[in-house]
Order: C-alpha cells, then structure tokens, then sequence
C-alpha cells in the first residue's frame, strides 16, 4: 500500500513540478514518448496481471488494457513516422518508467487476492494519474494538431479505462 | 347504401393492402470513442448497425437486453427485438454512453 502510495504520489509530484516549471516547455517529440511510456507501463502490468492473477476479471481486464494500449501505441508510432517526428526520452518519462518499475517490483511480492486487489487499484490511480498529465499538461503543451488529437482520443481512451477499473475494483469488494 | 358498403370494402382491402412498415437498418458511428448518432429512434424489427472506426474494440451494452462487440475497424449488428428506452455503453470504456428508444 505504502509503495503504491508513494509511486502514485511521484507521479503527482513530477507532473505538476513539470506543469509548474513554466519555463521547461515539453515538446512534440518529449510529449509523444511520454504518451507512449504511458502506454507501455500499462502494457507492462497487464502483462504481469495475466501472470500472476488467477481471477476471471482481472484477467479479462488486464487483456483489455494489453489490446487497447498496443493498438493505440501503433497508432502513435505510425503517426510520429508519418510527422516524421522522433521521440524523445526525457525526465518525465524516466521517472514514470522509474516509478512504475518500482510498482511492479512491490506487486510481484503479492500473490492472489492482494495481488488482485493491488494491481486494480494501482490501475485506477495510474489511468488518473495519467488522465490530470494529459489534461494540464500534454494536450495544452502540444503543437502538432494531429498529435494532439490523438492525445485527446488517449485522454477519452485512458478515462474509461480508469472507470472499468472502477467498476473491478468495485466487483472485488 | 350498397354504394357505401362497397366503398367501405374497398377501403378496408386498401388498408389491408398496404405492407407492413419495412424493417430498416440505422447506422451508428462510433469514432474517438463517441457513438454517434448518440441517441437514436428505431422500431421493433430494424437492424441496428454499429461501425467502428476506432483502432480499439468496443461494445453496445445495455445489462440484460442486449451485448454487442464491435471489433476495430468492423461493423456489427442488433436486429431490434422488443419496445422500450435502452441506455447502452461500452463495457471496455464505460465512459462510452448512448441511448436506443423502440417503438413497437
Ligand atoms: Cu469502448
């Protein structure tokens, strides 16, 4: 719980530090590795939900996140080719990588029920997470209309994920 | 009076005559995860027909009544069995809401 806590609560930190720091503009190119790191976090827990759940639903929803993330990272990816835009690492994004490597390593300590019940909820507080990082400062930041869009489309996407996690977490209770 | 009976069968035989309202199909798009039209009028018997546009799945879902996938970039379809007033969503995104009225 603590370690959740806290990954969760960096992520806070480091995205309004970043929206605060008016100064640290983020690129085009920082914002597409950003959205994309975001979706290959969320590939990464799905990835260790499916091997360590034996739950029906939490099966279920960690292959809807794993399909509906790499399909939307494929889109990603053919748009910066197409913009012939290259992404760019950049503290966020490693601090996000950082953080959730870190959450993974406290969920793999957890079998069953409280694997379970963790790893939903660290869905939900990821998917908001990400949601108030899209909404303050990806979208807002973003020049390129098409990528922007698609980061408006990652926001909708990212907001019913947050509410199907919702309605799991619910479901377990 | 014969004269008006007679009108009067002939009416009837008209109005027999006439088919029965033909079954139609409504098309919903859904784009960006937005269905659109989001509310729509049918009647029992129309065709329902979803098309997504999304590179992701999605679902026509109202508890009970009915459950539609639609896979990315496909169409799907829901031949309108009974009346009544059908919030849907989408179970994959349930911020995803539309609404379905039937008329019989
Ligand atoms: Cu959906």
């Amino acid at each position: 719980m603590y370690a959740r806590l806290t990954s969760a609560l960096a992520f806070a930190c480091l995205i309004s530090g970043a929206a605060l720091a008016a100064d640290t503009k983020v690129t085009d190119p920082q914002i597409a590795h950003i959205a994309y790191t975001a979706g290959v976090i969320d590939i990464e827990a799905a990835k260790q939900a499916l091997k360590i759940s034996k739950d029906k639903e939490v099966i279920s929803f960690a292959n809807d996140m794993l399909r509906d993330h790499e399909a939307v990272n494929q889109q990603a990816l053919d748009l910066v080719k197409k913009l012939k835009v290259t992404p760019e690492d950049n503290d966020t994004s490693r601090a996000l990588t950082k953080a959730a490597t870190e959450e993974r390593e406290e969920l793999a300590k957890l079998s069953g029920a409280d694997f379970d019940k963790a790893y939903v909820a660290n869905e939900v507080a990821y998917h908001k997470q990400v949601n108030g990082a899209l909404e303050t400062l990806l979208i807002p930041s973003a020049k390129n209309a098409e990528l922007k869009d698609l980061l408006e489309t990652g926001l909708k996407l990212f907001q019913g994920h947050q509410q199907h996690a919702e309605h799991v977490a619910a479901m377990m209770k | 009076m014969q004269t008006l009976s007679l009108g009067a069968l002939c009416g009837l035989a008209l109005i027999l005559a006439v088919p029965p309202a033909q079954a139609e199909t409504i098309r919903i798009t859904i784009d960006k995860l937005v269905f659109s039209p989001v509310e729509i009028s049918a009647a029992v018997g129309d065709v329902i027909e979803w098309q997504n546009n999304d590179v992701m799945a999605h679902t026509a879902t109202a508890k009970g009544d009915f459950d539609v996938v639609i896979p990315p970039k496909k169409t799907a379809t829901l031949t309108v069995g009974k009346a009544g007033t059908f919030d849907y969503y989408c179970r994959f995104h349930p911020n995803m809401k539309a609404r379905l009225q039937v008329r019989q």
